[in-house]
């Protein structure tokens, strides 16, 4: 288990503070915990009203949808990427997906309410969080438009 | 006799090679291997470069070569089964005879990138023509930095060339990263984009060299992240495809903007395409 100290260097190296205060990594680090998943481990289901959000140190994590009965994965996160991005915004209507973690995973985890009360105290580092957040979203919202293209189908790219 | 009408019978009319094998390399691609069948040596090929490929009574296809461009005695070709004409080539039996024009088109600038690091970045069937620039920079692996190679394909059952591809990941300096747009339950690799990749890389873009094949979608997105990592448009190279007939810049069925794909192409810095890669009437 990383100590309090070592939690924001820990933190500090994430790629999701780049642009964070180092007031606003501090007090970021004092609503995190560590985890750990074993491979093949559920961290959450489909529909699941998980409150966590994590910021993955190392392992891979799928994120899967269960479709006419098979399970496909649609994505994975790896270490220096965010897990459970909606835990954050709160009243999401559950988790869209269901995140397996792949290989042994280590993770920082902040529980979502916890992050939206901070926000609430404390504009500046609502801000700071809820961009880097918005950027972290855009990003994935891209990488899904591409991918729902089906750019190497042999028809061509889909029109969407 | 002008020096055009000197050079046009020899480059329009095909030399018969015989097909020596055909490898399934996934439900639809299939890599063949053409060796002479009088005994000379096929034309030497530059990585990137393509050839015309004559089935006899169907018809004739541009294919990048996939081979490794020191194997002398024969030419290799990776060639996804889409329509009639590319149907008929796979399913030729060996001992059959293809007649093959080429190798025509310019290259990927390995020359010039000697001491730099290679990006290459394929999606799908892409990967074949950037295969001899990896066999390429494998051979003389002194000769240049890091070797990372950024491979998407639709799924798992889609990548091509699997075995070579863990292969080349053991080689020093040399990092491949595979990624799939949707994966099955036994897929433990990534999932996603091939875009996505970049996050996982380090790049020291004042010494890298990108080449880049794949959809024409694919690689105005890959293109983007390689500028914005600080890649310059001189030091990233596209493989262009349209539809080549003649090869030679005559016919005009290739052309792009100002430029005959066949002839000013397949292989073009960035830099040269920019102004035409985004104009939806081309």
């Amino acid at each position: 288990m990383i100590k309090s100290k070592n939690l924001v260097e820990t933190l500090r190296e994430h790629a999701f503070v780049a642009g964070f205060q180092p007031a606003q990594i501090d007090r970021l680090a004092a609503m995190a915990h560590e985890v750990h998943f074993d491979r093949d481990q559920i961290i959450f289901r489909e529909g699941d009203e998980s409150s966590f959000f994590y910021l993955i140190l190392s392992g891979k994590v799928a994120l899967e949808v269960t479709a006419l009965g098979k399970v496909l994965r649609v994505q994975t996160l790896r270490e220096g990427e965010e897990l459970g991005w909606s835990s954050v915004l709160g009243g999401s209507g559950g988790k869209h997906f269901q995140a397996r973690a792949l290989t042994a995973v280590r993770a920082l985890a902040f529980d979502g309410a916890r992050l939206r009360e901070a926000c609430e105290q404390d504009y500046a580092f609502g801000y700071t969080l809820m961009r880097r957040l918005l950027q972290v979203v855009a990003s994935r919202l891209q990488a899904f438009r591409l991918q729902l293209l089906d750019m190497y189908s042999p028809e061509g790219p889909k029109s969407v | 006799m002008s020096a055009a009408s000197e050079t046009l019978p020899s480059v329009m009319v095909p030399v018969a090679m015989r097909l020596a094998r055909v490898e399934k390399e996934t439900h639809d691609t299939f890599t063949l291997t053409l060796e002479s069948a009088d005994g000379e040596r096929p034309a030497r090929f530059a990585p990137g470069q393509f050839s015309m490929l004559y089935v006899f009574g169907v018809g004739e296809l541009p294919i990048s070569i996939s081979g490794n461009p020191e194997e002398r005695d024969r030419l290799i070709y990776t060639v996804r089964s889409v329509g009639k004409a590319t149907h008929a080539l796979v399913t030729r039996a060996p001992g059959e005879a293809i007649g093959v024009r080429g190798p025509f088109g310019t290259s990927w600038p390995l020359a010039d990138s000697r001491g730099r690091d290679i990006v290459i970045v394929a999606g799908g069937i892409g990967l074949a023509p950037l295969r001899p620039a990896i066999y390429h920079v494998l051979r003389h692996r002194g000769d240049y930095g890091r070797l990372l190679v950024l491979y998407g394909a639709r799924s798992p059952q889609d990548l091509l060339f699997r075995k070579q591809l863990t292969a080349w990941n053991y080689v020093p300096d040399t990092q491949i990263l595979i990624t799939v747009d949707y994966g099955g339950l036994s897929w433990r690799g990534n999932v996603g984009v091939v875009t996505t990749l970049f996050r996982h890389i380090r790049l020291e873009p004042e010494r890298t060299t990108a080449l880049v094949c794949g959809p024409e979608i694919m690689m105005r997105y890959v293109v983007r992240e390689l500028l914005v990592r600080g890649v310059s448009a001189e030091d990233i190279y596209l493989s262009m495809e349209r539809n080549m007939k003649c090869a030679v810049g005559f016919c005009g069925h290739c052309q792009l903007g100002p430029y005959f794909v066949c002839k000013d192409g397949p292989v073009f810095p960035y830099s040269r395409l920019k102004a035409w890669m985004d104009r939806y009437e081309l």
